[in-house]
């Protein structure tokens, strides 16, 4: 076992994959907490089709596959994205979730159209820019990973100076604005850092994929804690240990891609923590629920003893 | 000809989806319709690896299946105190990703592209015909939907009521004695069924396109279910057409044309809409203030 892992370590190649999807996942998990506490869990799912037609702007507009253009046109288009979302739910009767779908379709919808049309059109040659919709970390190079390793440092800085302003921010807005905080621009970057994770993680993992590195290891490690802070360190390590575990499995298995096992390995550690969580989760309720029922029945026997002992003195008194 | 069997496959899922948009929308579920769209994928595939054949029927059973699973799963996390949208999201990215992995170890033995499935080719729908007694009788994709669009309306008009009282007010369709439970898994089985019936054809982007921009469009326009349902109908009609037309002009993807229009028309509605649109409601503020 040991031997294997070392022998997959010493591939280069491999060691840099493994670097990138664990910056990937940490990153991701760390940010992925504050849009889980402030239910906007699937902005990573819309954010991550919105950046399809940036994406194909950079390409048509450059004609050259540069990843850090293509990383620029989707940062720009995703947060155009954000401001489309919050513009619609205040400015009409339709909710977040409708206005959340209403921007991925029709985002997604132009990009197709652009991919389409840079498929027909002369420059020909689009491969590559496919990779971006089921996402391929085989192909991740060094540069990638100094990418990943910089988005990462930029958002644990990030959560580490707002680290107050954003707790305060996700659980009572109304309280934070009544202390003066400027609610609506820490949301909105809230929204940017979220933009900047989805788009590092596009690449590796795909536009769909995305979404799970942002919700499922923050709600995993939402079962364990109740402390901010500890919940944040928590998704950033199921996160980093979802990627590892994808990249590994993916490295011994043929055809496998590293993207979905990954997701499947954050799946399953939140399956493991919502079972098996001291307080919250469903093994310790459940046991807490049948001590709590059984000591209620103990109660209740004990009450019906001294009532019926009670009654029976009340009939030998009155005869 | 085929012009005509294009547009007429898109107006059946553009109908099919807006209709059960409009129930989606009212519920605030609008992206349940996006994650089931995603969760038929293992569905799919396993079908296709058990079945052998790229069968219709096996397919369209199996997505369901996948369907129904992703509400059950979504309302069980739900249940443990996940917010629903965390619960959406978790569900749905793991069936997709298990969907993903299945096609991809098994990509020697089928022939299912998962680009098509995505982006699904609706230019290819004439080519594709059923021979019912040694007859040509058209695309196989429009006899799918239109059953499809047959069932959802024949459900929907049976209980037109309990779906009306389901969606605006749960609680006192439960205490009417309304299963409200039933009435919410058959809702998600016609949008599994549509979903499916639509993905070999013309992909997931219009299914989920037209499961939501078309309702949300209609929501703006009126207050009465029933007009709404009918405005969902109109406009996703008028997106399918309008982006035939825009994706002929361009040479580009037609499902994606469609969306684009189904987007530009929300647009409209939302900035000229005469009771919620921006710029009218903005001139009678004005007005009001004078």
């Amino acid at each position: 076992m040991g031997n294997w892992i070392l022998s997959i370590l010493s591939d280069p190649n491999t060691r840099w994959i493994l670097l990138g999807c664990l910056l990937l996942g940490f990153s991701s998990g760390i940010i992925g907490s504050f849009t889980f506490l402030r239910r906007q869990s699937l902005m990573g799912d819309t954010l991550a089709h919105a950046a399809l037609p940036g994406i194909c702007i950079a390409f048509m507009l450059t004609e050259t596959k540069s990843v850090g253009l293509f990383l620029f046109g989707a940062l720009v288009a995703g947060i155009i994205a954000t401001f489309g979302i919050s513009w619609i739910t205040r400015y009409s009767r339709i909710k977040q979730d409708a206005a959340m779908g209403i921007v991925l379709t029709v985002f997604f919808g132009i990009g197709v159209v652009m991919l389409t049309r840079i498929q027909h059109g002369a420059s020909g040659s689009q491969s590559g820019l496919d990779k971006y919709l089921f996402g391929q970390a085989a192909s991740m190079v060094m540069t990638d990973v100094y990418v990943m390793g910089g988005v990462c440092l930029v958002l644990l800085i990030a959560c580490l100076v707002w680290f107050k302003e954003f707790k305060l921010v996700s659980f009572d807005p109304g309280f934070a604005r009544g202390m003066g905080l400027p609610v609506a621009m820490l949301e909105q970057l809230i929204l940017l850092l979220t933009v900047i994770a989805v788009v590092a993680g596009i690449q590796a993992v795909g536009v769909v994929l995305v979404a799970a590195l942002l919700v499922t290891p923050a709600a995993a490690a939402r079962c364990w804690t109740d402390s901010l802070a500890l919940m944040v360190v928590l998704a950033g390590i199921f996160g980093a240990l979802s990627g590892a575990t994808g990249t590994i499995f993916s490295t011994f298995v043929p055809n496998l891609p590293t993207g979905p096992v990954t997701v499947l390995a954050a799946t399953i550690l939140f399956a493991g923590s919502a079972l098996l969580a001291p307080r919250r989760g469903l093994l310790a309720r459940r046991l807490r629920s049948m001590q709590a029922k059984s000591a209620y029945l103990r109660e209740e026997r004990a009450t019906l003893q001294t009532l019926s002992a009670q009654g029976t003195q009340q009939e030998r008194g009155e005869l | 000809m085929a012009t005509f069997w294009i547009i007429l496959t898109a107006v059946l899922v553009s109908s099919a989806c807006a209709i059960l948009g409009c129930f989606l929308i009212l519920r605030r579920m609008a992206l349940v319709g996006d994650a089931i769209s995603h969760a038929v994928l293992p569905g799919i595939a396993i079908a296709f690896l058990w079945s052998g054949s790229r069968d219709s029927l096996w397919m369209l059973l199996g997505a369901t299946i996948f369907g129904l699973l992703t509400v059950f799963f979504i309302q069980s996390l739900q249940a443990g105190g996940l917010s629903s949208d965390a619960s959406i999201g978790i569900v749905f990215t793991a069936l997709f990703a298990v969907g993903v992995i299945l096609i991809s170890l098994n990509a020697q033995h089928i022939d299912l592209d998962l680009d098509c499935v995505l982006f699904g080719e609706i230019a290819y729908v004439q080519w594709d015909t059923l021979t019912l007694g040694g007859t040509d009788v058209g695309p196989r994709a429009v006899w799918m939907l239109g059953i499809t669009l047959l069932v959802i309306l024949v459900v929907i008009g049976l209980f037109y009521k309990q779906f009306k009282l389901c969606a605006f007010d749960p609680a006192l369709a439960a205490a009417c004695g309304i299963p409200v439970v039933l009435f919410h898994y058959l809702l998600m089985g016609l949008v599994s069924m549509t979903s499916v019936a639509s993905f070999e054809s013309v992909g997931s982007i219009l299914v989920v396109g037209m499961l939501i921009v078309p309702a949300a469009t209609a929501y703006l326009l009126t207050d009465r279910l029933g007009r709404m349902i009918l405005y969902s109908v109109l406009v996703g009609a008028a997106s399918s057409v309008g982006g035939y037309m825009m994706a002929y002009a361009m040479d580009a993807s037609i499902a994606g044309c469609m969306v684009a229009v189904a987007g530009i028309l929300f647009v409209l509605a939302l900035l000229l809409s005469p009771k919620h649109g921006i710029i009218l409601r903005y001139a009678r503020r004005k007005f009001a203030t004078r």
